[in-house]
């Protein structure tokens, strides 16, 4: 290794630290701590630091975190279905048939998202409403007779809020894997004589295939997260686990239970995240 | 025939595109609509042209104490975290270190994780260590999940700065200072106030840090959240709304045109996702 080598390496150090010195404070060791602090119990008012199992077996055996727990992760991965699947026509639209203007048709799809994410939550709630938007312009249609309800304080609700809340996110990725495909290849696959549907099915989905397991992972783990939108509009039966972190960290002022919830959660969906990320690269990728 | 299968497919395609726009501006288009509605509910029909929402928010203090946080803990934190993501960006476009990959994934990393995972884990350390709550710790944990974002938007920036301006200016015997500041702050700077301006509106809207880590002084976000409960608050909500939009998209419109035009100064294509992916 010469000197000009390491004094690269220096510099590179110098300049990357501080920024790794922040996160290393203010991400690795809070992380840390919270492991820690998982395996503590609440005792009253203090902490109990002797380290113990209690909180996961709480945690992992009472009906009530368990059915949060396998709630939550149903409804992230139909939120993530439903939003994946809505967004790859609009991606592919975006990479095959917008010819002019394509940054604007990008940026119209980015701008709805940098607005206050709690009160475009809140506006589900009043589209969805009894009084609603939506029952409103279809009893005044004449479509329905009464307003619907099946359609606010459920999980149908949560579902359509979160898939439009993170629509952006998943658009984005496709895009990208799309607009990476050589074209090339289509013309090859068509004038080796492939339908439209075996070249999409044989070449474009295998090869968008990153950019659709990006997008999946990019909507699937913060949703396990949110509890704004199962409070403001999931009702009840739309509770999911970080309502429970939330309330165990606040009212039920049980935090080491909300920590060992938090890391369970984490566990969780890392675990399906991975699974995810492998399969993408066992069926996707290659062109056959 | 070929080509007639092509056309009712884009067809089909547009027709698909639009609904799902309707669908994506549904909630934003109300909110303008609310805000100048003389109703003391947020339904349907409108029924008349106010301003007042909008006047009734300056004669609110608790809302006029929110903003002033929310725009102290916005700009601190957009400048914290494009000062440090600027340096690690720099340091990535430029030179090749050890554990380059593993330190830079790591930087990265709050942009997979759930915030609430983010939000405790900065809480416990705090409830541990007894320190109170306040501004500052919101501002702590906003730069964290800011500096990805800058990382992001800066890499390109440094990526495409050319490596020979800077040592024809060191041969000419400028200092390693004045060619920072005469040569490299000039080339990036479009991308910097890009990120100053992507990392303020995200912390200004960002709540559910905030929500953990506020202490008495609450942040915008989390006194919308408090007033969500009351129905009597909500038209001021819309109109609130109303004026984060607008200035959110001035805001956004202003990147985007700093961070095309540096990309275009550079003479490197670029596409306007370019630098998140």
């Amino acid at each position: 290794m010469g000197l000009k080598l390491d004094r690269e390496a220096r510099s590179g150090l110098l300049l990357v630290g501080p920024t790794a010195i922040y996160a290393a404070l203010m991400l690795a060791a809070p992380l840390f701590m919270i492991v820690t602090f998982s395996f503590w119990t609440q005792n009253y008012l203090d902490i109990d630091r002797t380290l113990t199992l209690a909180n996961y077996r709480t945690a992992w055996s009472e009906p009530i975190y368990r059915v949060l727990m396998v709630r939550s992760l149903v409804i992230s991965l139909i939120v993530t279905a439903v939003t994946v699947l809505l967004a790859f026509p609009i991606a592919y639209f975006l990479s095959f048939h917008v010819t002019r203007r394509k940054p604007l048709w990008l940026f119209l799809i980015t701008v709805p998202f940098w607005t206050s994410y709690l009160i475009r939550v809140f506006l589900w709630k009043v589209i969805l409403g009894f009084n609603g938007v939506l029952n409103t312009a279809l009893l005044d249609l004449g479509l329905i007779d009464a307003p619907l309800t099946f359609i606010l304080y459920n999980t149908n609700a949560v579902v359509l809020t979160l898939a439009h809340a993170w629509a952006a996110f998943a658009i984005l990725p496709i895009f990208v894997a799309l607009e990476k495909i050589d074209r090339s290849l289509l013309e090859a696959a068509e004038d080796l004589g492939d339908g439209p549907l075996r070249r999409f099915l044989r070449i474009t989905l295998p090869l968008a295939m990153p950019g659709v397991v990006g997008a999946t992972l990019i909507v699937l783990i913060p949703t396990m997260g949110d509890f704004i939108t199962p409070r403001l509009v999931g009702g009840t039966e739309g509770m999911m686990i970080a309502n429970m972190i939330q309330v165990q960290f606040g009212r039920a002022n049980n935090a080491p239970l909300g920590a060992a919830l938090a890391v369970s959660a984490m566990l969780v969906v890392g675990v399906v995240s991975l699974v995810i990320y492998l399969a993408g690269r066992k069926f996707g990728g290659r062109v056959r | 025939m070929k080509r007639s299968g092509r056309g009712t497919s884009a067809r089909w395609l547009t027709i698909y595109a639009v609904a799902y726009m309707v669908f994506l501006y549904a909630p934003v288009v109300l909110l303008p609509l609310f805000a100048f509605n003389d109703a003391t509910v947020v339904a349907f029909p409108l029924s008349g042209f106010t301003t007042d929402w909008f006047a009734a928010l300056w004669r609110t203090e608790a809302l006029v104490d929110a903003v002033r946080n929310s725009l102290v803990v916005a700009v601190a934190a957009a400048v914290l975290a494009t000062t440090l993501g600027a340096s690690a960006a720099r340091a990535a476009a430029r030179y090749r270190f050890p554990g380059k990959g593993p330190v830079m994934g790591f930087i990265m990393l709050p942009l997979v994780l759930p915030e609430i995972i983010v939000a405790v884990a900065l809480l416990v350390p705090i409830m541990q260590l007894g320190l109170s709550l306040s501004l500052w710790t919101v501002i702590a944990g906003h730069v964290l999940i800011c500096i990805p974002f800058s990382i992001a938007i800066l890499s390109s920036a440094f990526q495409g700065l050319d490596i020979s301006l800077e040592e024809a200016s060191l041969d000419l015997e400028e200092s390693r200072w004045g060619t920072f500041r005469r040569v490299t702050l000039p080339l990036v700077m479009p991308g910097v106030i890009s990120s100053l301006l992507i990392c303020f509106t995200i912390s200004l809207d960002e709540f559910m840090i905030a929500f953990f880590l506020t202490g008495t002084e609450v942040t915008l976000p989390v006194y919308i959240w408090s007033q969500l409960r009351f129905p009597t608050k909500l038209p001021s909500i819309m109109a609130l709304g109303t004026l984060l939009l607008a200035l959110s998209i001035v805001l956004l419109v202003v990147a985007e045109w700093l961070r095309r035009r540096a990309a275009r100064r550079q003479g490197i294509e670029a596409s306007a996702i370019g630098g998140l992916m």
